[in-house]
């Protein structure tokens, strides 16, 4: 695989082009990022090639190239890979399938000059220049009861329905909320009670965390299964604004929360945010204006800056909040 | 009347003018006239890299859809060879684990292969079940068992020197699964073609039991095919799981439609008893070229795969179509 012959084969490409009269003659050639995702056809994906989109146009010159397979392989992700390489495209931003398939044909990519990294779902270190996570642990417990105290002025009690007593996502998130539980000194985390990311199961420890403690003021649920559960056992007990139901959950499912006043607002990262991230951090790595490594700071726009650790991984920023304000817009995305 | 002796031709056509109007030509024109517009459409088509790369799409759908011709053309299937895929991949990685080497991981992915065409041939010829069901339970089985074995984790770590057999290059920008398919291809061509065992295989697929009559031994041939197609599954479970470097149960998901599609596309006809194998070889160009060139215009998967359906459709009623207008 030598590389000249890949550039005698360029070479005869460009003449080609050429003797076609081609447009791309133009010395202010575009700079190509492709947004691969998951798959096509998904609300949360399409809202984040809306955020590319916005970063394109704000840095001028940029081509954003929205694709994925139609069903979420890693063999349809290395097809619509390989077709981007053949293209000479300037960065590749995947949300990837499977983190270890995806290695060989982004090393490829590397290979022949084109920035990879990867966004919400990582690659394998080796396949990818850095990977843009939606939040961090940290920030996502700081959020959680922040979003709680955001409606308690005066302080009071809070109850947390998890998922499972193993679910590692979630005892992370619990961990780091107790940890900073010492900056809201009025408020009172009285029990935490286990759902299991099942409906009806979340609903009843829901009704049971009234029932017991009926000077409550909020329930967190840092799962999407067990907010939506919580603020349906709200509404049916009539308690609807005397406990807010708070946490991590989809706008798509948490709008009629929302109308009905059982929830005040939760968080969730924001797909727009993610995307517009993603093509900015792409930009700055393909014109050579940063340089992923460790510990390096990487400017992303509107967005500020990303961190990154010792696995080139960096972490976008808090969960976004969703509330009356802007239900209605995101509850069509995802 | 004339007084001249009436002349009774030996044949109805000329083998000229029949090889003309054949099926594969057909194919052969689609798959130039996609080769001549991609090459117009994109600048990127025209590069022996890209095109190499392009091979990639279709080498191991492919190798399989050679096997399965034959057991179509049979009157029989097989819809579990993508969950065969799956097995024999976490074999290969389970085999890993316990530090066997290359060509024993070579050995383990085409042995579980084997054993599954194995155990379809049996429900199949044994107790006589009908392979569409039996392999439907089967695509089922297979790859289940993989999700046991694996849950939500992956095998990885694969040796080095394994990686040529997806990854590899035998000369400038020929890969080795290139060479495999070519190879494969000739194999097939001549078993199916040249041999007796080929002309059985046509004989079954028209009549079964007038072959049964004939002492065709139908229920061994068949086997042997489940065999062939399980085997061909592990070869390209090797050579995909080199290529991806890693196991995951959903590999291969949803190959066994578009190994069926290639089939079918290549001229097999799906009730059984005719098609040919360098119909199938143009057949998988064909898809492979459309889905490549698509992909280079960033057309969306989904377009494309409506494109190859219109395709299917479009060459099977194409014929029909011809001889009801000159009809």
């Amino acid at each position: 695989m030598s590389i000249t012959r890949r550039i005698f084969g360029g070479t005869a490409l460009a003449a080609m082009m050429l003797a076609g009269g081609a447009a791309y003659a133009d010395n202010h050639e575009p700079v190509r990022i492709a947004l691969v995702v998951k798959a096509l056809g998904i609300g949360f994906f399409e809202a984040a090639a809306e955020g590319a989109e916005e970063a394109a146009a704000e840095l001028g010159n940029v081509e954003i190239i929205y694709t994925g397979p139609t069903s979420t392989t890693a063999e349809g992700q290395i097809e619509v890979i390989n077709s981007l390489i053949a293209q000479g495209v300037d960065a590749i931003a995947v949300s990837a399938n499977d983190p270890d398939a995806l290695v060989p044909v982004l090393q490829r990519a590397m290979q022949r000059g084109i920035t990879v990294i990867s966004w919400d779902s990582g690659v394998a270190e080796e396949g990818r220049m850095l990977h843009l996570a939606p939040s961090s642990d940290a920030l996502i417990g700081r959020t959680i009861i922040q979003l709680a105290a955001d409606h308690l002025p005066d302080g009071g009690q809070v109850a947390v329905l998890s998922a499972t007593a193993t679910s590692t996502n979630q005892n992370t998130w619990i961990a780091e909320m107790n940890a900073v539980m010492g900056d809201y000194p009025d408020i009172e985390v009285v029990a935490t009670v286990y759902g299991d990311d099942l409906a009806d199961r979340s609903y009843r420890e829901a009704v049971g965390l009234m029932q017991t403690y009926p000077d409550l003021d909020a329930i967190i649920a840092p799962t999407s299964v067990g907010i939506v559960a919580a603020a349906q056992a709200v509404v049916d007990q009539d308690m609807v604004g005397q406990v807010n139901v708070t946490g991590l959950g989809l706008p798509s499912e948490m709008a009629g929360a929302i109308e009905s006043g059982a929830s005040q607002s939760f968080a969730i990262w924001n797909p727009i945010d993610l995307g517009y991230a993603a093509a900015m951090l792409s930009y700055n790595l393909a014109t050579e204006a940063a340089t992923a490594e460790a510990g390096a700071t990487i400017p992303m726009g509107r967005m500020g800056d990303l961190e990154l650790d010792d696995s080139t991984t960096g972490a976008m920023a808090n969960p976004f909040t969703y509330d009356a304000s802007n239900i209605e817009q995101f509850r069509e995305i995802f | 009347m004339s007084d001249t002796a009436r002349h009774i031709p030996d044949r109805l056509q000329s083998p000229a003018l029949k090889a003309f109007k054949s099926w594969e030509t057909l194919l052969l024109a689609v798959a130039i006239a996609i080769f001549v517009t991609n090459s117009f459409l994109s600048p990127y088509f025209l590069n022996a890299w890209n095109l190499s790369d392009a091979t990639f799409n279709f080498t191991e759908k492919a190798m399989i859809a050679f096997a399965m011709a034959l057991l179509i053309i049979a009157g029989e299937i097989d819809l579990s060879v993508a969950s065969i895929i799956a097995l024999a991949s976490t074999a290969m990685g389970a085999a890993l684990q316990l530090d066997v080497g290359t060509w024993g991981l070579v050995a383990v992915g085409l042995g579980t292969g084997v054993l599954c065409g194995a155990f379809n041939g049996l429900m199949v010829t044994g107790l006589g079940l009908p392979s569409i069901v039996v392999t439907i339970g089967t695509m089922s089985l297979f790859r289940g068992i993989s999700y046991i074995v694996l849950g939500d984790q992956g095998f990885r770590g694969y040796p080095s020197d394994f990686s040529f057999f997806g990854q590899g290059y035998v000369w400038w920008v020929i890969s080795f699964e290139f060479v495999l398919f070519a190879g494969l291809a000739v194999l097939y061509y001549i078993l199916l073609h040249r041999t007796n065992f080929g002309r059985a295989v046509y004989a079954i697929g028209n009549n079964p039991t007038g072959a049964l009559f004939s002492g065709i031994r139908v229920a061994r041939v068949k086997f042997i095919l489940f065999l062939l197609t399980g085997l061909m599954a592990g070869v390209a479970a090797v050579c995909l799981t080199s290529r991806l470097g890693s196991t995951r149960p959903t590999i291969a998901l949803g190959w066994e439609l578009e190994v069926v599609t290639m089939v079918v596309l290549g001229g097999v006809n799906i009730l059984g008893g005719s098609g040919s194998i360098p119909g199938v070889v143009i057949a998988a160009f064909v898809m492979g070229l459309v889905t490549f060139g698509l992909g280079l215009l960033n057309v969306p998967g989904i377009v494309m795969s409506i494109f190859i359906g219109c395709l299917l459709i479009g060459v099977i009623a194409l014929p029909r179509l011809w001889t009801m207008w000159r009809a």
